[in-house]
């Protein structure tokens, strides 16, 4: 990462480090094997459990995004003197919020309003 | 620098002397990621929406029967490598090499191109099949998520081919480079989105 820091120095009038070639050659080979993996796992069905298959390829996808924070759009904690990262944060904030509360509410909403032939011939 | 040194004849002074100089276009780069981070919320709340109605088939055909991942892995493939290109095209421009920069440029829209034609042709395979955005609320909301995320891409390309002439014009000014910089944030955090994609929506989908 020291070569990253250094190109950020040369160019810290432009707001944001452009980065180097040797960052976005390891970027590109984390997010190739990142992005290799679960379509190999999901196409091939390596893993005969679905519920561990769909964990493990949105845990690829989560560090994928990082990858590609890091090493293609350059975020570090102290870039834009610190702002962006604080946007970023009340942005996965809310995005966490909206979806898992979307999920959360509305799966209930199906498992609740599912006219079962239980209920139905309790009905009077 | 804010002054509130007092002097024996004047009060405390609450006012700043003089202005940071503001070279322009100095906060251009934040105002631009917080458009991201709020074009970011869009993308989440369709992917909610694809999330809460993705499992309504209404009969219809459900992922397994209209995924192709090989072409999916692909499309991948072209936008990973784009976004290669377009860091290239970065570094170029850092050493002042506009032919370089222009190529690498060029070579990214390429890719973008490639990009929209297989997806343009997946959907278009998808309808001729019969599942229309029309046919279930899984179909409206795979339409609405991925064709938002491809119109991103097509303006993307829009934007790319326009500093490209600009870039022709005025060389490498330095509001060409920070353009620039905007463009290469917009196509990498498209690809940040596109992981979402395939993650949730092929990948999740076919293992329904």
């Amino acid at each position: 990462m020291s070569a990253h820091d250094h190109a950020g120095h040369d160019h810290a009038h432009g707001g944001a480090a452009h980065g180097s070639l040797k960052g976005y050659l390891i970027g590109f080979f984390l997010s190739v094997i990142l992005t290799a993996i679960p379509f190999w796992m999901v196409m091939t069905g390596a893993i005969d459990n679905k519920q561990a298959t769909a964990v493990i390829v949105m845990a690829f996808a989560a560090v994928q995004i990082i990858v590609h924070m890091v090493f293609f759009l350059h975020m570090t904690p102290a870039s834009e003197g610190g702002w962006s990262m604080l946007a970023l944060i009340f942005t996965v904030i809310l995005v966490v919020i909206v979806l898992s509360g979307s999920l959360w509410v509305m799966y209930h909403l199906n498992a609740n309003m599912m006219p079962g032939l239980h209920e139905m011939r309790q009905m009077p | 620098m804010a002054s509130t040194a007092t002097t024996a004849d004047a009060g405390p002074v609450f006012y700043l002397e003089e202005e940071h100089a503001h070279a322009e276009g100095g906060s251009t780069m934040l105002g631009f990621w917080l458009y991201l981070m709020s074009d970011c919320l869009i993308f989440a709340m369709l992917f909610a929406a694809f999330g809460v109605l993705g499992g309504n088939y209404a009969a219809g055909p459900a992922p397994k029967d209209l995924f192709d991942l090989g072409l999916v892995a692909v499309n991948t493939t072209m936008l990973l490598l784009s976004s290669i290109t377009y860091g290239f095209a970065m570094l170029t421009m850092d050493k002042g090499r506009v032919g370089a920069t222009q190529a690498w440029l060029g070579v990214t829209m390429l890719f973008g191109l490639a990009f929209l034609s297989i997806e343009l042709y997946e959907f278009a395979h998808m309808i001729h099949e019969g599942a229309t955005p029309q046919r279930s609320a899984f179909l409206s909301s795979f339409f609405t998520l991925v064709g938002t995320h491809g119109l991103h891409v097509t303006f993307g390309i829009v934007w790319m081919v326009t500093l490209m002439v600009q870039v022709a014009r005025h060389s490498l000014i330095e509001a060409n480079r920070r353009r620039l910089m905007c463009l290469s944030m917009f196509w990498h955090f498209l690809d940040v989105v596109w992981i979402g994609v395939f993650t949730f929506v092929y990948l999740m989908g076919t293992l329904r």
